[in-house]
């Protein structure tokens, strides 16, 4: 069970919004961290906690490819990301490097800015503490389970080839 | 089957695939760049392999911040220039480089009936040969380099179809911008885009580059055009290799099949900060615009430079804006060379750059300051895209762009002076 505080935000929320091009020359996680939202939410970098959530309206982290994107947002130490639908590549590249994701468009309704949330990961279940109401996430498809369960897409190609 | 499926079928040993099937898929192109070539390096090394699965179908392009725009983009461009080098795969030094997506067609690295997958969302742009291209992250480009392969979802496919003769100053970016105009930036989430009709019979190979590029901006996996006689004689210019150019099939089966009729289409702005906020360019109001710039992935080929020369040949870029020009690979600067483009735009008044993504992620060469507002024929218009979160980036196609230089404000060609 993970408890945290949400940060809300709309639709199409895309990754120039989660992390501009111009700090793009470096890679590290951390460091790419302190301007995760910046040109949407100057406060939140310096704000969220670690175990907190991102919630959003459809089409979250449309736009480019960078992995930049989950990647800071992991190491702002979010729990979650739960929107009504994810863009594709970010999808991807969320289950790839670890950072859960919780498609549920009545969650996203039910909750607003600042409400607390407990959430159990395994089986998709969203419980807003603010306002007692629970929901249930889409479960992921059993393929990517696989690469979760693996620990992300390098520790399951590694399995693979090794398995030969 | 769709064009999709039937490339995607060939690629994983199946006589058919549906959509919403989970494959393991044969690459035959892996693309990234200055940007996400670092990440995918530094995970292929985790992987524990130490080659990539075939040299000659790996490849590395800095564009984005090269020429290195700082000390942090040159040791970025440093890792990737090391590992093709040590690798052997394919690499493209500043003074060769282009815009990948300008760049690899070019150079024959991708023909139709191939997958290509590239940590760059506009690796779609491929698809206008027929080939299905896609963009993908870091992570999913470094296993792909160490196997060979990579898992994907069969997409459902949308199919469009483009029909009637389109007016002067109209062109593919425009049938895709209203297209987006018309379904969203989430219109076509996880689907393929199908175009075809007669319209696009007359649109030339850079015509269908331009639109493929843009698939993604309707959050499609994919944008693909089936490869006609232009696109066989187009890539047996480029390549020795043997390609699949598939024909339509008379069973394919769309989620969705959309006509647009193009003889009354105008040029199309999309206004910040979405690309599906498009408006016809006469119904654009009184915009008054800071920068313009030519060039990108999208528009930045030579039938671009040449329409964009049209309109600024005898006339001045207005006092009041800055217009940067940028040729998307070297064969197209030599190419503006040869036809005196690039004398038209210096004496215009324009800034004429070496190929580079630049402004149109933000990067560097022509940045905007906050309330500034910029025409691009890029293809996104973002919040802060081009710099400051405070600026503003219209998007258009090139006979847009120029005549809004020349004039000051957006506004078409047809009502220029
Ligand atoms: S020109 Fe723009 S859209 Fe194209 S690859 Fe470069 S940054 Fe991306």
């Amino acid at each position: 069970m993970k408890t945290g505080h949400v940060y809300k935000y709309g639709a199409n929320v895309d990754t120039d919004a989660i992390i501009p091009a111009r700090y793009l020359n470096v890679s590290d996680p951390g460091e790419l961290a302190r301007h995760c939202m910046e040109d949407i939410d100057i406060a939140f970098a310096r704000a969220v906690n670690p175990g907190d959530f991102i919630v959003a309206g459809s089409n979250f982290g449309c736009g480019s490819s960078r992995e930049h994107a989950p990647l800071c947002i992991k190491a702002s130490g979010v729990t979650c990301v739960i929107a009504k639908t994810f863009a594709r590549i970010f999808f991807r590249n969320a289950i790839n490097i670890g950072l859960p994701l919780m498609e549920c468009p009545q969650a996203v309704d039910g909750i607003n800015n600042g409400n607390q949330l407990e959430v159990d990961l395994e089986h998709g279940i969203i419980k807003n503490l603010t306002t007692g109401e629970t929901f249930q996430a889409k479960p992921y498809p059993d393929f990517m389970r696989n690469i979760i369960q693996s620990g992300g897409l390098i520790e399951y190609t590694r399995q693979k080839l090794a398995a030969g | 089957m769709t064009l999709a499926e039937m490339i995607l079928a060939a690629h994983c040993g199946k006589e058919r695939v549906s959509p919403g099937d989970f494959v393991e898929v044969n690459v035959d192109m892996v693309l990234s760049n200055d940007i996400t070539g670092p990440i995918a390096i530094r995970e292929f090394n985790k992987i524990g392999v130490s080659r990539v699965f075939d040299p000659k179908k790996v490849v590395m392009v800095p564009d984005h911040f090269t020429p290195n725009k700082d000390i942090a983009s040159a040791e970025q461009a440093k890792m990737v220039r090391e590992f093709c080098l040590q690798q052997g795969c394919h690499y493209y030094e500043v003074g060769r480089v282009g815009i990948e997506h300008v760049l690899l067609h070019e150079e024959g690295l991708v023909a139709p009936g191939e997958v290509i997958i590239g940590a760059d969302s506009h690796t779609c742009t491929y698809g206008a040969l027929g080939a299905f291209a896609t963009g993908m992250g870091s992570t999913d480009i470094a296993s792909a380099m160490a196997t060979g392969h990579i898992w994907m979802k069969v997409p459902d496919t949308i199919r469009f179809n483009y029909v009637g003769e389109p007016r002067r100053w109209v062109g593919g970016k425009d049938f895709i911008l209203h297209a987006i105009g018309d379904i969203g930036v989430d219109g076509a989430l996880y689907a393929a885009m199908e175009f075809g009709g007669g319209a696009i019979d007359h649109l030339s190979l850079e015509g269908r580059f331009t639109m493929a590029n843009i698939a993604i901006e309707a959050g499609a996996k994919a944008g693909l055009f089936y490869a006609d006689e232009k696109t066989v004689n187009y890539e047996k210019e480029r390549t020795q290799r043997p390609f699949t150019a598939n024909k339509q099939k008379t069973d394919a089966e769309y989620t969705r099949v959309v006509t647009y009729d193009v003889s009354n289409l105008e040029p199309q702005v999309a206004f910040p900060h979405l690309p599906s906020n498009t408006r016809p360019v006469s119904q654009a109001g009184n915009i008054k615009i800071d920068q313009a710039v030519i060039g990108s992935c999208t528009n930045g080929r030579i039938e671009d430079l040449r329409i964009a020369a049209t309109i600024f040949k005898g006339r001045n870029v207005a006092s009041t804006v800055r217009c940067i020009v940028i040729p998307g690979s070297q064969s197209v600067y030599m190419q503006a060379l040869k036809e005196g483009l690039v004398e038209i735009f210096i004496e215009a008044g324009c800034a004429f750059s070496t190929p580079t993504c630049g402004p149109c992620l933000g990067g560097h060469m022509g940045i905007l300051a906050a309330g500034e507002r910029a025409i691009a024929t890029t293809n996104r218009n973002f919040v802060g895209r081009m710099g400051s979160p405070k600026s503003e980036v219209y998007l258009s196609n090139p006979a847009v762009a120029a005549a809004s230089a020349i004039s000051g404000n957006i506004i078409s060609p047809e009502d220029l002076q």
